[in-house]
């Protein structure tokens, strides 16, 4: 029989963490701070409007670009508070999670051989999207000494004839990282100098505990080669609904749609209802779950450093990326012992991408209880291997 | 009061044997500004007093609670004010409000058998001076308390990791 996997499903490697996920689930008692989704439940208002919906018989297909109402809600949000305006009905399409946003962007915009530049560490999803788009990613490493930020003339290196876009995710995923006006405005002047496109994944964005997120969109002269994608999974506690959104110029967007048409048709129907509602009633409940994260940072990290793990403090999203290089164990090592001995789940940096190596990644968004517990066990660990 | 006096109340009503130095990773303060911080706020009366929220009916006390509305003829220059504070040096009496509505002030009493709360009700509230009418509401079940939800099942279960 002939092998009927393509190359493009071959060549994309599994999720690095895989082996640590079997292993944890034959485990009792473990405290996992492996998971990138809040801990919360989703506030209940936006849970009782899409009970609602499906009560009055509202499980059917949406519009393709997702419900009216909502996409122009959103449209209102991201003008009031990130100053990024974009046409709910021609320039924004409501998405299946930022992951089927992100695919659709890349697809919509990659030809065989196009170069698409990845800002690493990042979320795994990035470099396998291009490779099964028929691009090629090449990474670009933000360095601890740059607070994990995207530097300029990084990117400058590794732009090349065949370069047609970027991808970035700030408030990063894993680093906290977070990029400010001006930080997006050195990285602009490469993008717009060497007429690139921008794909900027802002599903943290709302998590950014100082000042307010700046919006690549929103930085002069990149709305128009820039694809914005965000989502409410984080910020209102809304994993499992699968609701996100895409934003760029009409040309780009009908691009993006028609692959959305025949692929996803439209993003879940009674999630759209509740994203709506969490965008109009859910501003109090969101504010109160950042300010806690906030808190379990300061928290988190300030053990972190304490044991021996020096970390520096992520201005967003809800991780801690704390260097193992001191315990002289490689990340891998320590992600599986920690978790074999100790029964704590994090992710090693490695999987992560470039920059990642000798990192772990811990995902603050557990009970404070559970973090508290957590830092005891790592200290443990450093200390009965005396590393 | 800024922000900071804001965080510290919200962690300290949430969990009161939080120490200043905890409370000060969490604020992102210093321990000492965090104790003056404390301090000033007891010495506002902000800050009434430490407690532990106690779910009664799973301790299996036996004891009985329940709601009680007055409608009272309020005072000349007092208005609400005096009568409510006799009211409310009643040890029984755990929580007393004035609201608006068809009654005036609500009580939430404590004892240890209904024949105690009806007997505190009969012989020290209805008789007083300028309360004219009362409602006793035997308590049957509380469900959440003071922001916690005493009858909320442990979340379902989440992947040790994603994705």
């Amino acid at each position: 029989m002939r092998d009927f996997v393509s190359r493009r499903a071959r060549v994309i490697p599994p999720s690095g963490i895989r082996k640590f996920f079997d292993l944890a689930l034959t485990m009792e008692e473990v405290i996992s701070l492996g998971v990138g989704e809040p801990d919360f439940s989703t506030p209940w208002n936006l849970c009782e409007a899409s009970i609602y919906s499906i009560e009055q018989g509202g499980t059917s297909y949406t519009p393709n670009r997702g419900i009216q109402p909502l996409r122009e809600a959103v449209s209102r949000w991201l003008s009031s508070h990130y100053g990024t305006n974009y046409h709910p009905d021609t320039e924004m399409i409501i998405t299946t999670g930022v992951s089927e946003g992100l695919d659709i962007a890349i697809r919509a915009v990659t030809d065989p051989g196009d170069e698409l530049i990845v800002a690493e560490p990042s979320y795994v999803s990035y470099s396998p999207c291009v490779t099964l788009a028929g691009g090629r990613p090449v990474p670009v490493e933000c360095l601890e000494k740059d607070h994990f930020k995207l530097r300029a003339d990084h990117l400058m290196e590794a732009v090349s004839s065949k370069t047609k876009a970027v991808i970035i995710n700030f408030p990063n995923n894993p680093t906290g990282a977070v990029m400010r006006q001006d930080d997006l405005k050195a990285i602009s002047d490469v993008v717009i100098d060497h007429d690139l496109l921008l794909i900027s994944d802002e599903v943290y964005s709302e998590l950014t505990y100082t000042g307010t997120h700046a919006s690549a969109a929103a930085v002069e002269g990149l709305r128009e080669r820039t694809i914005l994608l965000n989502g409410f999974s984080k910020a209102y506690a809304m994993t499992g609904w699968r609701i996100g959104y895409l934003c760029a110029p009409q040309e780009i967007c009908d691009a993006a749609l028609k692959i959305h048409q025949y692929v996803m048709l439209c993003a879940p129907a009674m999630g759209q209802i509740a994203a709506l509602e969490g965008l109009r009633r859910g501003e109090d409940e969101k504010n109160k779950m950042v300010q806690e994260y906030r808190v379990r940072r300061n928290l988190f990290v300030e053990g972190l450093n304490r044991i021996g793990l020096p970390c520096h403090l992520p201005e967003g999203a809800f991780y801690a990326f704390p260097s193992v290089e001191k315990t002289g164990l490689s990340d891998l090592e320590f992600a599986e012992r920690l978790l074999k001995e100790e029964h704590v789940a994090v992710v090693p940096g490695s999987v992560l991408g470039q920059g990642g190596k000798d990192h772990l990644r811990c995902a603050y968004a557990v009970s404070r209880a559970h973090l508290t517990e957590a830092v005891k066990r790592m200290a443990h660990f450093i200390a009965s291997n005396s590393c | 009061m800024d922000e900071k006096d804001l965080l510290i109340l919200r962690l300290l009503e949430e969990n009161s044997r939080l120490s200043p130095e905890e409370l000060a990773i969490m604020a992102e303060l210093s321990g000492e500004d965090v104790r003056c911080r404390i301090a000033a706020l007891e010495e506002a009366k902000i800050i009434r007093s430490y407690t532990t929220i106690i779910d009664w009916e799973r301790a299996a006390n036996g004891g009985v609670a329940a709601i009680i509305e007055l409608k009272v003829n309020p005072e000349r220059d007092y208005g609400y004010d005096r009568i409510a504070d006799r009211l409310a040096k009643f040890r029984e009496v755990k929580s007393l409000r004035l609201v608006t509505g068809v009654y005036d002030l609500q009580l939430h009493v404590t004892g240890k058998t209904m024949q105690d709360v009806a007997r505190f009700v009969s012989e020290y509230i209805a008789p007083m001076d300028r309360i004219r009418e009362t409602a006793t509401h035997i308590i049957m079940k509380t469900y959440k308390e003071n922001g916690q939800n005493f009858c909320e099942k442990e979340p379902g279960e989440r992947l040790p990791y994603s994705p």
